[in-house]
């Protein structure tokens, strides 16, 4: 992540489209709501995208089918809630089962799926994308085909007024999640010897096993630890949708694909700067016009790609 | 007959067989199997062979993964579609829609393949299922000239609207598309295009320029497909979101081509009888299968009829570890 001096352009162009959108909506009270809402969104994909983009700056190993984490933590999470009574009581058992449920399929998804076909690209993507098929007709086994509610507790609907600021409470609970997510994972990243490692390996894999570290092992834990969060995302996601259904993973994994494409494979700061340019751009093109909100992330991600071509943070090896 | 295949003969006799039997079968189609559903399959497992052939090329010969596939299918579909819609139900709509598609398809798959042959494999597969899916939401969005979720109902030619007539331009059409593309895949550039599958850097090395080679074929399947896309189109006297955009038809692309085989042409043509045929006759099999295992837990939801697809998946996930080659590769081997 930090090599060096630490590259700030791609900050200033999160600003930059922040203060250009404020520009163009001229009424601050909807550009702050839009704002949040961005913020919200570009927060939880995130959640979802930073483990995916790990996993290959790690192990050059793309998982196609990580959709199917995110879908499977917002139906863990909606069970869980329906059967704790759907109160604030309930949140915390949600988010933990569908995280929880997410990282054990992750491993076994690794163990299955992934394992035998490393260092293989072509493979990596047929395979995954099978395991996509097999899973998500195996959520409509479990959980039948149609679409399940997920509400969000009482505490968290509605909306807070500053002024003449309206805020959802909602999208302010998801922003302060997503940061104290970020916050942790980078803490553990920059400030611990297990973040000392990944980054290592993220850099220079083989020089980290000469040094007797199984990248293998952290890998796997690794692998798991971003189904887990993908888990939550989706929860967390599905619950800002209030609704699941199985196309939710296949939805988010477009979004996600433009976000780590943006950062850069393998780079977790690119990811989150990624993540917010996304977010923010969906909501302020959203409000702004919404027939070309649906082509404002491809145009971001093309712009960006012929500005630099591997992405905001290129990672070392190529 | 060997010209006609282009050299490249199936090498197995079981698989001669086959390819044989699925030939005069969809050859003889509306009079070995009368009635109107089965006539539908066959035409279905005509558009398939083709479509899924072109993507083979990309696929098995080139070695790159595109999602955007349905992408280019969807575009023949809804050029002819758009154009009769507005013109009028005659052959010069056709060939106006039809000759759009193709340039519009063009166009799209040089700037994609441009933008992203460069890099990795995954870099590519990652851009084009962006795109495609943007280009699904935008058609589903522009309602006024695609009919948005509903699609467009439209009047064929008058050559068309007999049954039998329709089903012999799409299989005569599909034919000769097929034997076409066995023809570029059996050419030099055919062999180019393996080698840069096989290890671009030494084919690079060898002085051929792998991303202008990665380009013309990621183009050339694109064209294919759209042709496919305009028969489809005609064939079904619709268009829309479902029965050319949707993801699932990309999933059923990619079964279909590792099921049967990928880096042979007649792996599509396996492939695609297979998945089709599977698809409108195996939900019936199941059917029965569920109804008598009704009581057993969780079971008789294992095999509900709408549950086909999980046992294709799990069909492709063991045929990409155990048969990488598909069914082709297996009936050669032996």
């Amino acid at each position: 992540m930090k090599a060096g001096r630490f590259d700030l352009i791609p900050v200033a162009l999160v600003a930059v489209v922040t203060l250009g959108a404020l520009g163009l909506i001229r009424t601050p009270s909807t550009w702050v709501t839009l704002t949040v809402a961005g913020l919200a969104m570009g927060l939880l994909i995130f959640i979802m995208a930073s483990g995916l983009t790990l996993v290959f700056g790690l192990m050059d190993v793309l998982n196609f089918a990580h959709g199917i984490f995110i879908a499977l933590g917002a139906y863990v999470a909606a069970s869980a809630m329906k059967a704790f009574g759907g109160g604030l009581a309930a949140l915390a058992p949600a988010m933990l089962g569908a995280m929880l449920a997410a990282g054990a399929l992750g491993l076994l998804f690794e163990r299955v799926i992934i394992r035998p076909v490393y260092g293989q690209h072509l493979k990596q993507i047929l395979i995954t994308t099978g395991g996509l098929i097999v899973a998500e007709q195996l959520i409509h086994v479990v959980w039948g085909p149609d679409l399940l509610p997920l509400e969000r507790p009482e505490a968290l609907r509605g909306a807070l007024l500053f002024g003449d600021v309206a805020l959802e409470r909602y999208r302010l609970a998801a922003v302060l999640v997503g940061l104290a997510i970020f916050a942790a994972m980078a803490l553990t990243l920059n400030r611990t010897r297990l973040g000392l490692l990944i980054r290592a390996g993220v850099e220079n894999r083989e020089m980290v096993e000469a040094m007797g570290y199984r990248v293998r092992r952290l890998f796997v834990g690794v692998f798991a630890a971003g189904c887990a969060l993908a888990g939550l995302g989706g929860a967390l996601w599905g619950m800002y949708q209030e609704a699941v259904t199985v196309q939710i993973g296949a939805q988010m994994m477009v979004l996600i694909f433009i976000v780590v494409i943006i950062g850069g494979l393998g780079s977790v700061t690119g990811c989150f700067i990624g993540a917010l340019l996304v977010g923010l751009m969906a909501n302020y093109v959203g409000y702004l016009s919404p027939k070309i909100a649906l082509g404002s992330n491809i145009l971001l991600m093309v712009l960006v790609l012929l500005w630099r071509p591997r992405g905001l943070y290129p990672v070392g090896k190529s | 007959m060997r010209t006609l295949l282009s050299g490249d003969l199936p090498r197995s006799r079981m698989l001669s067989f086959l390819l044989a039997a699925i030939f005069f079968c969809l050859a003889l189609a509306p009079f070995l199997f009368p009635g109107t559903r089965s006539l539908d399959v066959a035409a279905r497992v005509c558009v398939f062979i083709l479509l899924v052939a072109s993507y083979d090329l990309l696929l098995g010969y080139t070695g790159i993964v595109s999602f955007a596939h349905t992408m280019f299918f969807g575009i023949g579909g809804y050029g002819v579609g758009i154009a009769i819609a507005r013109l009028s139900p005659s052959w010069s709509a056709v060939a106006v829609g039809t000759a759009a598609a193709l340039l519009a398809s063009l166009a799209l798959s040089l700037v994609i393949g441009l933008f992203s042959l460069r890099v990795k494999a995954i870099f590519f597969a990652m851009i084009t299922l962006a795109v495609a899916s943007f280009f699904a939401i935008l058609a589903s969005q522009l309602s006024g000239l695609t009919g948005g979720e509903d699609g467009l109902t439209f009047r064929v030619p008058e050559l068309l609207r007999t049954r039998i007539a329709a089903y012999y331009v799409v299989f005569v059409a599909s034919l000769a598309l097929f034997l076409a593309l066995l023809r570029v895949v059996n050419s030099p550039f055919g062999r180019v295009l393996l080698a840069i599958r096989e290890n671009d850097f030494r084919a690079e090395a060898l002085g051929y320029r792998t991303v202008t080679y990665r380009t013309i074929a990621n183009s050339l399947g694109a064209l294919v497909a759209t042709l496919a896309g305009v028969l489809y189109a005609l064939w079904l006297r619709y268009t829309g979101p479902n029965t050319t955009l949707d993801f699932a038809i990309m999933i059923d692309i990619l079964l279909m081509v590792v099921i049967g085989g990928m880096g042979t042409m007649y792996g599509a043509v396996i492939g695609a009888t297979l998945f089709v045929v599977a698809q409108n006759y195996l939900q019936d099999g199941m059917k029965v299968l569920s109804a008598a295992l009704q009581g057993i837990p969780l079971l008789p939801d294992l095999f509900h009829p709408d549950r086909w697809l999980l046992w294709l998946g799990v069909l492709f996930v063991i045929s990409v570890y155990y048969f990488p080659t598909g069914v082709v590769g297996y009936l050669r081997r032996r």
